[in-house]
């Protein structure tokens, strides 16, 4: 049985890749679904929960590439001062 | 549940096939790149049968799995299995973004290939019978990509058994291309543009997701597709992919703003 365990963390890898964005896109999901059935938002509901999604996509996106270039930035950075030194 | 299948329109048979296909397409090249690296270092004879074997046991896994989702309503199955390839869509999407834009390094295959070669040839200790590392390994990689096109298969088709049977139409092909791909290159796939492939998998399960997420939970769309709901998945395609392509095209003016402060 110990081939299922790749497998399932293979699975669960499917679904999460960065914690942070799993977490956001569930709890719009969730959130969105409940409050727009619950005060009805009529014809607006769909364009309305896939608009929060492409948000959620897009500050997860460009929070990560700052975060990315940031790192890169300090690396190079370092290696500046070191040749420096 | 008889009217919720007879709701199903071309669209989206179409767009299944068209995902289920691209999905796997992209699983079964990165399985083949393995199968192709164990058989040419190990022989193809136990690489195949290893892949043979995972493949008869994940065909019997999506014929358990198939009639028993079509038993279960169709809003919750529409819901959960939304929630799932949306999750995973974007998953996909974010990351082919991110390559797309250069901020992390595009997948090498090529690299991969190498890497599995040099551990079979480290390994080498094959019998006059079956080679069982290489039949492990075929057999291992082939139900680690297998089962994701598995899970792309149920998902996809879990709408009802016309759908089911469309994806899995969508994956076979893929898998026969990807045989084809193989047999004609005989090297690692590295000239398939793997993350062109992500990107447009990404933005059509991300629209198929959030498709069937308001389809699950009740939510309307305005205009004609207030009465044909499925006129929303092109429209939803093309926002996500405007969406991807606006991320990839301000990452890039961001970091070549950077690189000339720099």
């Amino acid at each position: 049985m110990r081939w299922l365990r790749p497998i399932a963390r293979e699975v669960a890898g499917l679904f999460v890749d960065d914690g942070s964005f799993a977490v956001a896109l569930l709890v719009w999901m969730v959130g969105a679904a409940a409050v727009l059935r619950i005060f009805g938002a009529g014809d607006w509901g769909g364009p309305v929960f896939a608009t929060g999604i492409g948000i959620v996509l897009a500050e997860n996106v460009l929070r990560s590439a700052h975060r990315r270039q940031a790192a890169t930035g300090k690396e190079r950075d370092g290696e500046i001062t070191r040749h420096q030194d | 549940m008889v009217d919720g299948l007879k709701h199903l329109t071309e669209t989206r048979v179409g767009g299944t096939v068209a995902a289920a296909f691209l999905a796997s397409l992209v699983e079964c090249v990165e399985a083949l790149t393995v199968v192709l690296a164990v058989g040419s270092v190990r022989g193809w004879r136990s690489a195949l049968a290893g892949t043979a074997a995972a493949l008869a046991l994940l065909a019997a896994i999506v014929a358990a799995l198939g009639p028993a989702l079509a038993r279960i309503p169709l809003r919750a199955v529409q819901l959960v299995v939304g929630v799932m390839i949306l999750l995973f869509g974007l998953r996909w999407l974010r990351k082919a973004v991110l390559r797309s834009a250069g901020v992390i390094p595009l997948h090498d295959e090529e690299a991969a290939y190498a890497k599995n070669a040099a551990a079979m040839e480290r390994n080498m200790h094959a019998s006059g019978g079956w080679d069982r590392l290489a039949l492990a390994a075929a057999f291992n990689i082939t139900m680690l990509e297998g089962t994701e096109v598995v899970f792309i298969v149920i998902a996809l088709g879990a709408g009802g058994t016309e759908l089911l049977l469309s994806a899995a139409g969508g994956a076979f092909l893929a898998l026969l291309v990807v045989i084809a791909l193989g047999a004609v290159f005989h090297r690692p796939l590295a000239r398939v543009p793997e993350n062109t492939l992500k990107f447009i998998v990404g933005v059509l399960l991300a629209a198929f997701g959030t498709f069937w997420i308001t389809e699950g939970t009740g939510l309307e769309w305005p205009g004609p597709a207030h009465t044909n709901p499925d006129v929303a998945i092109p429209l939803l395609i093309v926002a996500y992919l405007l969406v991807a392509m606006w991320l990839v095209s301000a990452l890039r003016s961001r970091a070549a703003h950077m690189g000339l402060e720099g």
